[in-house]
């Protein structure tokens, strides 16, 4: 029983502490033994894992849906690609001001947010994503935006005359902003606010009695998740060091709820997981059939839905409890 | 005439209404603190509507709620815990998939202050918030019998033990006054008498000023200092126990044939 009490998903034991250095040494080291290619699918995978995570905290954890996150994604990217294109900023210095562009805009949506619930908030969201695209196409802007052509940005290089190449410094750069997006979102979960944040979700009549101010929340959540995300689309930019308006489109939202889920909407290391899904699964799915990448894509999907209901983060969470063999606790 | 304390709340004059239908219609009384008053009344008289009054959940339209000196008139819902008043729910509104253990810390957030920011850095101000309401929490988990489902999610558990994780819930925020929304309401016999003995337990360590709706009138007339009863949104009697059980009124309009029996069989138990 004793031993029961110490088991508690705030703790971090030497176990954990242990699997999280080797999974970073893993990590690390792709830099040194993947080909430019791969590390470029790599980074793109910490780009979407950081996203995804934007959008595990507004939906998994307050229970906000939101079919509008590829929007902030673009915010983040059009954010590093403007400072880097037209103002010769340097890639690093962008990722502050995407940040600050990304979290004002979903403070913004936060409002609406509030008189709106369940599947009106969806819908608001979603017509979020559907205008972004086209606001970043209008002409008043394109001094801006470069239009429909977009911005090419230069290749950053490795500082400090570090051996690295490219590809290879911009990886571990953006493996780097990862991981500490990833520690700030895990500690925010873990304590007070994210107690509030999963309150809401479940129950927010009863939250709001235990002193839980919703309108402040569910907007401060919205800035934190907007802003996550934007992060995420600043790393894809750097790493494709191009922006266009069609790259945004409404189905980069849904492609990040799909990795939501598919890692587990209130996992945060589930998210890195979703990221992996929409980086590599639409190539798989290209690889087993040129004819029809869709049909299969969706069979992987459905396949996944099947295996793992609760998305991998919940799956796994579900096969450590089974290893361990805690009893059920005799109930009273 | 002996001086009596201050009331801890007041009830002055509470006027709601429906649109045309008035739910209260100017209901006053006075609760003292350290006391448990028992507000009964048949369905529809207007309990839950005070009760949710009291909480901030509706607005009245007229007259004014004293809570321990000041006003509640216009505080806003998620402001009430920080103010004193903690409460449980007529149908239980546990956080279902969260443990035990988190729902219960959720009642402790009014006493907290650290924000976003704070959390997010996992500043010391956050570490000594965690560590104090640990504490609160263990001494909680024991006095309610509750460390071996620490860890189970709160909706898998039977309804009394998640009755008693909502009081725990409300607990742990240290209120002066609890308000119990019908706490007996889908407990056997032994749970019930398990239920008083618990609330004759809680109120003294915990200081308690308790305001209980509740059906079940044995468990009304046991453990309540003073009653309050009400009839298409009226008060009808206030007073004792004893007092209350006497009133012609009461009587005629809510007990019953039935109830008086049961209110008999309760007094001479």
């Amino acid at each position: 029983m004793d031993a029961d009490r110490t088991v508690s998903s705030g703790r971090f034991g030497l176990t954990q502490a242990l699997g999280m250095g080797a999974f970073l040494a893993v990590m690390v080291g792709f830099a040194f033994i993947a080909d430019s290619y791969h590390l470029f699918q790599l980074t793109m995978v910490v780009a979407y894992a950081v996203a995804v995570l934007g959008l595990t905290l507004l939906t998994g954890y307050t229970g906000q849906i939101s079919l509008g996150q590829g929007a902030f994604f673009a915010i983040g990217s059009y954010s590093t690609a403007i400072l880097m294109a037209n103002y010769d900023w340097p890639y690093w210095a962008t990722l502050p001001v995407a940040a600050a562009v990304s979290a004002l805009v979903g403070f913004l949506i936060g409002f609406p947010a509030l008189r709106l619930g369940g599947l009106y908030l969806a819908l608001t969201t979603f017509a979020l994503a559907v205008s972004v695209p086209q606001i970043l196409k209008v002409n008043a802007l394109s001094d801006f935006t470069g239009g429909v052509q977009g911005l090419t940005m230069d290749k950053a290089e490795a500082p400090f005359g570090l051996p690295l190449t490219g590809d290879q410094w911009i990886y571990l750069f953006s493996l780097g902003v990862g991981c500490l997006m990833f520690l700030l979102a895990w500690n925010l979960t873990r304590g007070r606010t994210g107690r509030a944040m999963m309150a809401v979700r479940e129950q927010a009549v009863a939250a709001e009695a235990m002193g839980v101010g919703l309108a402040a929340l569910k907007i401060r959540t919205f800035a934190v998740s907007a802003m996550i995300t934007g992060i995420g689309g600043a790393l894809s930019a750097i790493a494709v060091q191009f922006v266009a308006p069609d790259s945004f489109n409404f189905f980069l939202s849904i492609t990040l709820f799909v990795g939501l889920v598919v890692g587990g909407v209130d996992s945060i290391p589930g998210a890195l997981f979703g990221g992996a899904f929409i980086e590599f699964i639409p190539n798989i799915a290209n690889d087993i059939s040129k004819a029809a990448p869709g049909a299969i894509y969706g069979a992987i999907l459905i396949g996944f839905m099947f295996a793992l209901p609760r998305g991998v983060g919940g799956g796994v969470m579900a096969m450590l409890r089974r290893a361990r063999r805690r009893p059920l606790p005799e109930v009273r | 005439m002996i001086a009596l304390p201050a009331p801890l709340l007041s009830v002055r004059d509470v006027v709601m209404r429906f649109g045309g239908v008035v739910a209260l219609g100017g209901v006053s009384f006075d609760v003292a603190p350290n006391q448990i008053c028992g507000l009964i009344g048949p369905n529809g008289s207007g309990k839950t509507t005070l009760f949710n009054c009291i909480s901030g959940i509706y607005r009245y339209a007229e007259g004014d709620i004293v809570f321990d000196g000041t006003s509640l008139t216009g505080v806003k819902r998620h402001r009430m815990a920080g103010r004193g008043i903690g409460r449980t729910f007529q149908n239980v509104a546990l956080f279902r998939s969260l443990s035990v253990r988190q729902n219960i810390l959720v009642g402790a957030h009014h006493l907290g202050r650290s924000g976003f920011i704070a959390n997010a850095l996992r500043l010391p101000i956050v570490r000594a918030e965690e560590a104090a309401a640990a504490a609160r929490l263990d001494a909680l988990l024991d006095l309610l019998d509750l460390a071996r489902v620490a860890d189970s999610p709160a909706g898998s558990l039977p309804f009394p033990t998640q009755k008693r994780v909502e009081l725990a819930r409300a607990l742990i925020g240290a209120p002066k006054l609890l308000l119990l929304d019908e706490p007996a309401g889908g407990l056997n016999h032994a749970e019930v008498d398990e239920l008083a003995a618990l609330l004759d337990r809680i109120r003294g360590p915990f200081n308690l000023t308790i305001l209980l709706v509740e059906h079940h009138m044995s468990l009304v007339m046991r453990v309540s200092e003073q009653v309050v009863a009400l009839e298409f949104g009226r008060k009808i009697a206030d007073g004792t126990p004893a007092e209350v059980r006497r009133e012609p009124e009461v009587i005629r309009a809510y007990l019953g044939e039935t109830a008086e029996e049961d209110l008999r069989h309760a007094a001479s138990a």
